[in-house]
């Protein structure tokens, strides 16, 4: 099954299948990230600047802060969430620690 | 390759989109097909509709295009008798009620809570009375700004209400600019005050004088590619053009469609024409502009009058905007009245409607400073018109942190918004009026709060600048504030430089309050708050204060994005009354 991903309205939010599914505005804890050096970027989501779906992963990158050190920049692919069979997403939670990746998923075979 | 959103204005776009809208609307907001939604809302912005913020699915913010802010009182009745009727949400703000008007950064008017099924009605209301919402947002020609007392004012070169008018006339519907690559957003500036604020727009004419064929001719010097969104404000830069007043729509439609035609379609975060201006340089864009959409020779700019300058100027010398009382050139005067954060309700806006018109007013302004100013009133009728009680909640003489606030929309409707923005500076305003001790000799102190870097209530141009983040108290994310401070326009215009970054939105009033002690120390003597932040390094403005908790109260603290309104008594996602599109356990 097709996903359909946007971003939308100035990169504010992440649209799934035509629904809007992920604000801008959210912290987000991340392990990895190259947009700063702190253990885990304390990470101010202000903008989708690339969307993506493959197969049931929706990725995004995103444009914000780390609100411990200050540094600004986009960050790598990050899991937003997942589509199941019945094309309903599920979000992931961003409290939980997340590990961005420099590529996106491989689209499945 | 073209971004998806070209691909839907390539699908349907412009005027088209009118039939589709009254379509649905008759239909109702089921019939928009689920997996058509997000094109139709972005299509729909064309018509002046903006979906409102997750969590408020099926209502519309709709946003009224006027022309360098310019309505007539009975136009001014209208849109508050729209705002009661069809501006009242299922909740109410506890500052200004359930139904209200929203007077903008580019002077127009924004109404909330707008459902379909009423936009035929309003629709033909509006259009009855001369007003419109046509490309109020989309990718198009937008409102053009610049000072509603052209033709009025005495400080004044030219006046440029007619030019403004042709102008709307050319390009609002005109299919060959009505899809651009992103929003186009042009100021007319007639009166040496500099009020047009063209730094900050796509597309500026300054007022200038030149000679040719040995005569001095008034017009105006061109500049472009000025804007403030995201972290890449950019200053409007002289293309070396003057511009006579009759040449001025041959020079819009020559630039627009440079822009039409060589803006970036592939990356909407590089569409603007700041970016082009980047990467071509201003020799490169008047030789294109000259070579291929202009056929008379361009004259070399003329001499400006910048040095006149001082709306939102930030100057010891005069105040910066048009509150008070002022003469006209026809010896009638106009009276600009503070609107607390651009905002008044239905019910005092029909009441400021009828109060303009029994005094004769035969237009009433909206200023870029989210004020509203009622023009000609009879010098014998002053008196009685500044004890009208309604002049105390919209006072000719505010205590300047009243009159110097300005907010964006704020998480309250805007999906960008990052944080809540006008009822907070309603009471950043207040605890500063109670509290801090107003510096000598300044009379208007300008405070510019956005929720986020697109930059709506154009942050780096004020005294202090306000800029929606987050950061964490006692390990818990709260919202917060980056600080900026010196920006403002006038001769030499100047962005704000950052100076304190993430403080919390509880200790902002106390940062404040200990800045403007250091100020009141240290300044010299009748130095403006700008001149003295302009003197000081990065590094001595940052010592300058330090961020405190105070007596101030935020209510806001948490994460009001979070919410399906940041003021209902059941604020969470989960209890709003809208439709929502997610499914029930999800």
């Amino acid at each position: 099954m097709t996903t359909a991903v946007h971003q939308l309205d100035d990169g504010a939010w992440l649209s799934v299948n035509d629904e809007r599914r992920v604000n801008v505005g959210d912290l987000w804890l991340l392990a990895g990230d190259s947009v700063c050096d702190c253990p885990l970027t304390d990470f101010l989501a202000e903008g989708f600047v690339e969307v993506a779906a493959d197969g049931p992963a929706v990725e995004a990158r995103v444009a914000g802060q780390c609100i411990a050190c200050g540094a600004s920049g986009v960050t790598d692919w990050l899991e937003m969430g997942r589509v199941d069979r019945e094309g309903r997403f599920r979000a992931v939670e961003t409290i939980s620690v997340h590990r961005p990746r420099p590529d996106r998923r491989p689209s499945p075979e | 390759m073209p971004s998806k959103v070209e691909g839907w204005k390539d699908e349907v776009y412009g005027t088209e989109i009118r039939d589709h809208l009254l379509e649905f609307a008759e239909d109702g907001w089921e019939s928009i097909p689920e997996d058509e939604r997000d094109a139709w809302f972005e299509r729909f912005k064309w018509w002046g509709l903006y979906h409102q913020r997750k969590g408020q699915e099926s209502y519309f913010m709709m946003r009224i295009g006027t022309p360098m802010g310019r309505i007539t009182p009975e136009q001014l009745r209208v849109v508050g008798e729209l705002a009661a009727e069809y501006a009242t949400g299922p909740a109410e703000n506890p500052e200004w009620g359930g139904a209200y008007c929203d007077w903008t950064t580019r002077q127009s008017i924004q109404l909330h809570w707008i459902e379909l099924q009423d936009v035929p009605d309003i629709f033909e209301e509006l259009e009855a009375n001369g007003l419109s919402t046509i490309q109020a947002c989309g990718d198009s020609w937008r409102n053009i700004v610049g000072s509603p007392l052209a033709g009025r004012d005495a400080d004044e070169h030219l006046d440029v209400w007619p030019l403004v008018q042709e102008l709307n006339d050319e390009f609002n519907g005109n299919p060959a600019y009505s899809n651009l690559p992103r929003k186009w957003k042009v100021s007319v500036t007639g009166d040496t005050r500099g009020s047009g604020q063209g730094d900050i727009n796509d597309l500026a004419f300054e007022p200038a004088t030149k000679e040719l064929d040995g005569e001095t001719v008034k017009g105006f010097n061109v500049r472009v590619g000025g804007g403030l969104s995201r972290k890449e404000p950019r200053l409007a830069r002289d293309v070396d053009v003057f511009c006579r007043p009759e040449r001025m729509t041959d020079v819009s439609a020559g630039i627009s469609a440079l822009f039409r035609d060589y803006g970036d379609r592939d990356d909407r975060f590089n569409a603007r024409i700041k970016f082009l201006v980047d990467e071509w340089g201003t020799e490169k864009l008047r030789r294109v502009l000259q070579e291929e959409y202009v056929d008379y020779d361009l004259p070399t700019a003329g001499e400006d009058l910048r040095d006149q300058y001082d709306y939102n100027a930030g100057r010891a010398d005069s105040t910066g905007d048009y509150i008070g009382v002022h003469e006209q050139a026809d010896g009638q005067y106009f009276l600009g009245l503070s609107v607390l954060m651009g905002r008044t309700s239905a019910a005092d806006t029909i009441a400021l409607a009828d109060l303009a018109e029994e005094y004769g007013s035969e237009m009433v302004g909206i200023t870029q400073r989210q004020n509203l100013v009622v023009a000609d009133i009879a010098e014998a009728d002053l008196e009685d018109f500044l004890a009208e009680p309604l002049l105390e909640r919209y006072a000719p003489d505010p205590h300047p942190f009243m009159r110097g606030s300005i907010a964006c929309t704020g998480t309250e409707y805007c999906s960008l918004s990052i944080v809540e923005t006008k009822n907070r500076m309603v009471r950043y305003a207040r605890w500063l009026k109670e509290n801090v001790p107003v510096p000598e000799g300044v009379e208007d102190f300008h405070i510019h709060l956005s929720g986020c870097t697109a930059s709506c209530a154009q942050p780096q141009i004020a005294d202090i600048s306000l800029r929606g983040m987050k950061t964490r108290k006692d390990g818990e994310p709260v919202e917060a504030f980056d600080v900026g401070l010196g920006g403002g326009l006038g001769e030499n215009p100047q962005f704000a430089d950052w100076v304190e970054m993430r403080v919390a939105a509880d200790e902002v009033p106390g940062y404040i309050a200990n800045l403007l002690e250091t100020f009141e120390v240290r300044r010299e003597d009748g130095e403006s708050f700008r001149d003295f932040v302009a003197r000081h390094d990065e590094e001595a403005l940052q010592t300058l204060a330090d961020p405190e908790e105070t007596s101030y109260h935020d209510p806001f603290m948490h994460n009001t994005k979070m919410t399906w309104y940041p003021y209902a008594e059941e604020d969470g996602l989960d209890a709003s009354p809208a439709p929502s599109g997610e499914p029930a356990d999800d």
